[in-house]
């Protein structure tokens, strides 16, 4: 158990490094300096004021100093100055990602919950027809674009029924439905990921060893189906973050919700680089975080995990 | 289950050497696999799609860019099947000129990701143990940082629009192409026939040629359309958010959002282009299935 | 499982009755009956074996009764009745209360019969909780009777396995739980799914006598399913045979042995009981052998593998030597190294210590180039014919590929050479153009060592290559081997666990065990009068005792096969 810990732990802060690496040396193939790029954006500036703002923001000194001088920042918690506000990148964030949070938090465990619904539903329902359409219900929204749907919603709930109002007014419908729209788009691989891997599970025998014991088909899929296939979903729920974080830019804008989103589309639009990297960076490390979570749940699933290492039968590729 | 063990009945007592095997119901093969209907039945719909891409005109009469402007924000008819803009604009032929730019986007973004993602887990797969990790690793970062925020990055430091969207997008799914191909191809290469094809005297390239790539195509050209997919709901978002190509080109995305101004007098110019999206992305995903069923071994 | 008893027990209840009994899989012009008319009884505390090959239904028979069928498949006539409660109308809960208490099932592969992610404790506990009948009882109550359980299955420490999980358990552990589980509430009737075909032999025999003490210590009538005649014959009071979904003779085990009445049972005697060989070769390969250089020579053996830090020594000083035209048997069970020692010998895994002429040759330290050499006159017949096949390619281009690979000959010649291999192996040239999966398992193995033929190979590897077919195939196989050595000269290296396929084709035998060649010696030596006790062992827990001691009928059954 240790081992595999340690492991797990130092292959997060790798993946972080790389990232960071990456990312500091994707801005120095940009086609000139982050402060040339914001400042030129719009109109032309003399180069006195970008020579002054290249060496308030450090990008005057050598490659190398700039990455260690960063890659030191990063470490104890600056990820850097956005150049529009000169703001410290985690200062313009702090504000706003309590609601891009409860948001992207609260949808997370939503969408969760919406694929075990779902998928234990088809599993136990004794309706072909009903199984059909809720096998299909995920791949269906699945191909649902986000902001689509939430508009549709908008226009139904808001103008159509007038039961929401078109802006957040923190009623419960104006929270929930963000929500649930976030949720539902998430939930739709989580729940192909795991109907695919209850099947693989149904297909084993001891499924049918669990029915000669006189076990019924509840009793099997609470007790027994869903712990084995929900490692594959567990792992696919580490990787949603992303998608979640994308879901949630674009729910937030749809909703006229404040967060995130809004703090990134300016980014963007300002060319604001170092913004956007700290972004990059923060999302990456939150990533990694979540799925190092998700790392340390798995042998709680299944035991096997820690005993895997250098398995397999042994045999050489001649090649 | 070990239905295996005792199905179909009947099955032969000798094994007739010079006897025919008729027996196993044939599961088809190779051309035959390809006459399977459901497959065509989600080719067909998408075949039409792709001709929207390349002769627009064919199935319009109206411009995409110059409306009536008496004519503006019409509910769907017979004439205008998806009804008219702001502009008096057909909405219906928006969306079929559309299709061009979000799909040469997208298939730009496909190609990337096909090209590269395969390069990479080729290499991690059968190039030993330091290649592999090096290259899952690389991976693991791909995966770290969000597909939506790579076109951001990318976007930012050149200039919006569908090749830089494209780019972004293609880097985000190379991921999944290299996970893919990576264990497909240890997939494969573990099976005896391989190491059966060593031993006649196949050299690595004929047997990665003759009997690797072969096998382990099925889920990569299964990946290939339903990333195609994935990569036009991301164009759409991006293209949502103002990132795709300017307008006025009609693209399936900035369609949505320049109808959401529209939203109260207009359900139509967000609803039915989002209606095309699904459909094609539906579409996409359950080819992606048949395909895996067809090829996967 | 009581060969001491007398038969039958025409004086107790039937206990399971079933009345023409017919199950189809599928619908429409693809439905294939699996099943059809059979009428079967069990009475209470009977052993009956059901036999047949994969595909005569007698799987799909037993699992109706229990009512675990695949989705694909239905009952369409016929009544199944247990006692007074009629099984084919019951509702499905009132069949949740019947299993695991009136009816149970051992499973046929121990490896994924227990829930991999939960600990044996519980889910032998588990049919407590299922079936709470009379008073509740306490934790620690469930568990003394699930200790008292284990140890009734003969597993050690039972205290210490509750915690543990499946994957930390041997096969043959994990059978034992599993029978543990299908004993727990002393049901009346026991459906075995070829309980022990997964196992080694020597814990296929304890756990078939585990199973015998308890169902005689019950009163439990155990149905058990079995490919092996030699197994049915050593452990059921009746056997039944079925063939293509009917049941073609259903008697006690002493009148099947004595005069089987179908011709079916007769072939499915025959191949089953034991002939050897004689002592020598036959007289033919005698010149050849001794003038030539053995084909394969091994001295000194050795190979290593570590797994997570721990070095296992899976092929320990292993030395012998084949002389060329005759066959040697590797034998053992999992795990004892004689799969390693065969891929070390091809070459497909370097040794740690030792020398390997094949042919003459030294190829201890074989280059990539030498290795290839080596191959045109060494080659290996796979267990799996399914997998060892390129099931994207027709069997044309799988037999030519060697001959494409060493650029030998023009198209032409190839075809040719390749209808030559199909003719020695017996595959109509129809064939060619099909794909692997069309062809029969046999079939598919006649492909392999056509391959294996190709660039005209003097030494055949067969790893275990009969294990994956059925009886009356494998007889097939073996004599197509035969005919082979004869009319080519070939020299086999065989491959098995099977005591019963090797004393039937090997000159000369081995026994491995962890990884160290016990004893060598000719076939009949070794299996006449064996020098160790491991293979003492071996020869012991392999079935088949009552078609030994039945040995006029065996030469009467050779006198069948001659005609």
């Amino acid at each position: 158990m240790a081992r595999y810990l340690a492991h797990r732990v130092g292959q997060a802060i790798l993946v972080v490094w790389l990232a960071y690496t990456l990312v500091f040396l994707a801005v120095q193939l940009l086609p000139s300096d982050p402060v040339t790029i914001f400042l030129t954006a719009d109109s032309a500036v003399d180069q006195a004021a970008i020579d002054t703002m290249k060496s308030q923001y450090g990008y005057d000194q050598p490659l190398l100093v700039q990455y260690l001088n960063q890659l030191v920042g990063v470490l104890s918690g600056n990820f850097g100055y956005s150049l529009a506000s000169g703001q410290s990148v985690l200062d313009r964030i702090s504000g706003v990602a309590g609601s891009t949070v409860a948001l992207a938090g609260s949808a997370f465990i939503v969408a969760g919950l919406m694929a075990v619904i779902v998928v234990a539903a088809a599993t136990l329902t004794r309706s072909a027809i009903l199984r059909r359409v809720l096998v299909n219900l995920p791949p269906l929204l699945a191909a649902v674009p986000v902001f689509w749907l939430g508009l549709v919603l908008l226009d139904l709930l808001s103008i159509r029924w007038g039961v929401m109002s078109l802006f957040p007014d923190g009623s419960v419908l104006s929270l929930a439905i963000p929500v649930l729209v976030l949720a539902a788009v998430v939930s739709a691989p989580l729940a192909q990921v795991l109907l695919k891997s209850m099947n693989q599970v149904y297909d084993q025998p001891f499924i049918d060893v669990l029915r000669a014991k006189g076990a019924s088909r509840s009793w099997i899929f609470f007790r027994h189906a869903l712990k084995n296939a929900a490692g594959p979903a567990l792992t696919v729920m580490g990787i949603t973050v992303g998608t979640l974080f994308a879901g949630s830019v674009i729910t937030e804008t749809v909703f006229a919700r404040s967060g995130l989103g809004s703090v990134v589309l300016t980014a963007v639009t300002t060319q604001d680089v170092p913004l956007v990297q700290g972004l990059v960076l923060l999302t990456a490390s939150v990533f990694v975080v979540v799925n190092l979570v998700v790392d340390l749940l798995y042998p709680l699933l299944d035991p096997r995990i820690l005993k895997s290492n250098g398995q397999g039968a042994p045999r050489a590729l001649t090649a | 289950m070990s239905t295996t063990h005792d199905f179909p009945a009947g099955a032969p007592v000798r094994d007739g050497a010079g006897q025919p095997a008729a027996v196993a119901p044939a599961s088809p093969s190779g051309r035959r696999r390809l006459r399977n209907p459901s497959l065509w039945l989600t080719a067909l719909p998408l075949a039409v799609i792709a001709a929207w891409a390349i002769v627009p005109e064919w199935f319009t009469a109206y411009s995409p860019f110059d409306g009536v402007p008496s004519e503006n924000f019409r509910a769907p008819d017979a004439h205008h099947l998806f009804g008219t803009d702001h502009l008096g604009r057909d909405v219906f032929t928006r969306v079929v000129f559309g299709t061009r730019q979000t799909l040469l986007t997208a298939g730009l973004a496909v190609v990337i990701g096909l090209v590269a993602g395969t390069i990479i887990g080729l290499i991690a797969a059968t190039a030993g143990r330091v290649a592999d990790s090096a290259a899952m690793r690389l991976v693991d970062v791909l995966l770290a940082v969000p597909g939506f925020l790579i076109s951001l990055v990318i976007v930012t430091a050149f200039s919006p629009g569908p090749i830089s969207l494209g780019i972004g997008i293609g880097i985000a799914s190379v991921a999944s192409f290299a996970r893919v191909v990576r264990s497909e191809v240890l997939r494969v290469r573990n099976l005896d026939f391989v190491e059966a094809s060593f031993l006649n005297g196949g050299t690595y390239r004929s047997v990665v040629v003759r009997h690797i790539l072969p096998n382990a195509s099925g889920p990569v050209l299964a990946l290939l359309a339903v990333d195609l997919g994935a990569a036009i709901l991301a164009i759409s978002g991006l293209g949502f958010l103002g990132f795709g190509a300017p307008p006025p080109t009609p693209e399936w995305g900035l369609l949505i959002a320049e109808g959401r101004q529209y939203l109260g007098t207009a359900w139509w110019l967000t609803t039915l282009p989002g209606v095309v999206i699904v459909l094609t992305v539906v579409l996409l995903a359950a080819l992606g299935r048949q395909l895996l069923k067809t090829f996967r071994i | 499982m009581n060969t001491s008893e007398p038969a039958t027990h025409p004086e107790r209840d039937p206990l399971l009755v079933i009345e023409g009994l017919e199950i189809v899989y599928g619908h429409g012009p693809t439905a294939t009956t699996a099943v059809n008319d059979a009428d079967l009884t069990i009475r209470r505390g009977e052993i009956v074996a059901v036999v047949g090959e994969s595909g005569s239904g007698k799987s799909t028979l037993v699992k109706s009764i229990i009512g675990l069928l695949p989705a694909a498949a239905r009952r369409t006539a016929g009544s199944v009745m247990l006692g007074d409660t009629n099984l084919t109308d019951a509702s499905e809960r009132d069949l949740e209360r019947l299993r695991g208490v009136r009816i149970s099932l051992v499973p046929q592969d121990p490896g994924a019969s227990l829930d991999p992610v939960k600990t044996i404790g519980s889910q032998v506990a588990e049919v407590f909780r299922l079936h709470p009948d009379g008073p509740r009882r306490s934790r620690a109550e469930v568990r003394a009777d699930v200790v008292r359980l284990l140890t009734l299955v003969g597993i050690d420490r039972p205290e210490e396995r509750l915690k543990q999980y499946p994957h930390e358990l041997s096969g043959g552990l994990k059978q034992r739980v599993l029978i543990a589980i299908a004993f727990s509430l002393q049901p009346d009737l026991l459906i075995a799914d070829e309980p022990t075909s997964a196992l080694d032999v020597t814990v296929q025999a304890r756990i078939l006598d585990i199973f015998e003490r308890l169902a005689r210590e019950f009163g439990t009538a155990v149905i058990f399913v079995t490919h092996d005649l030699a197994v049915a014959t050593d452990h059921a009071v009746r056997i039944v045979v079925m063939h293509r979904g009917r049941i073609v003779e259903d008697r006690p085990v002493g009148d099947i042995l004595a005069a089987p009445e179908q011709d079916y049972t007769v072939r499915l005697l025959r191949e089953a009981s034991p002939h050897r060989l004689p002592a020598e070769p036959r007289p033919g390969l005698e010149l050849d052998r001794t003038s030539a250089t053995p084909a394969i020579e091994v001295t000194g053996l050795t190979r290593d593998f570590s797994r997570a830090g721990e070095v296992h020594r899976a092929v320990d000083d292993v030395s012998f030597s084949i002389a060329a035209g005759t066959t040697f048997a590797l034998v053992g069970e999992s795990g004892s190294g004689k799969s390693t020692t065969a891929r070390l010998i091809l070459r497909l895994l370097d040794p740690g210590a030792g020398q390997i002429r094949v042919h003459g040759d030294d190829v201890t330290t074989a280059t990539r180039r030498q290795k290839r050499e080596l191959w045109r006159n060494l080659q290996l017949v796979y267990q799996n014919p399914d997998s060892a096949l390129d099931p994207r390619l027709p069997i044309r281009d799988i037999v030519g590929e060697p001959l494409l690979n060493y650029r030998i000959g023009s198209r032409a010649e190839r075809a040719r050479r390749v209808g030559e291999l199909f003719e020695q192996v017996d595959l109509a040239p129809g064939f060619a153009s099909k794909r692997p999966h069309e062809l029969s398992g046999g079939q598919r193995q006649r492909v392999a060592i056509a391959r294996a033929l190709a660039l005209g190979a003097r030494t055949l590897v067969l790893d275990e290559a009969l294990s994956a077919l059925d009886v009356l195939t494998q007889a097939q196989i073996l004599d197509l081997l035969r005919s082979l050595q004869d009319s080519l000269g070939l020299t086999y290296l065989f491959i098995s666990h099977d005591l019963h396929v090797v004393e039937r084709i090997s000159t000369t035998v081995g026994v491995m065990r962890q990884g160290k060649l016990l004893e060598t010696g000719a076939t009949a030596q070794v299996f006449g009068s064996p020098a160790t006790e491991y293979t003492q062992l071996l020869l012991a827990a392999n079935p088949g005792h009552r078609l030994r001691q039945q040995t006029p009928l065996s030469s009467r059954l050779h006198a069948l096969s001659a005609t």
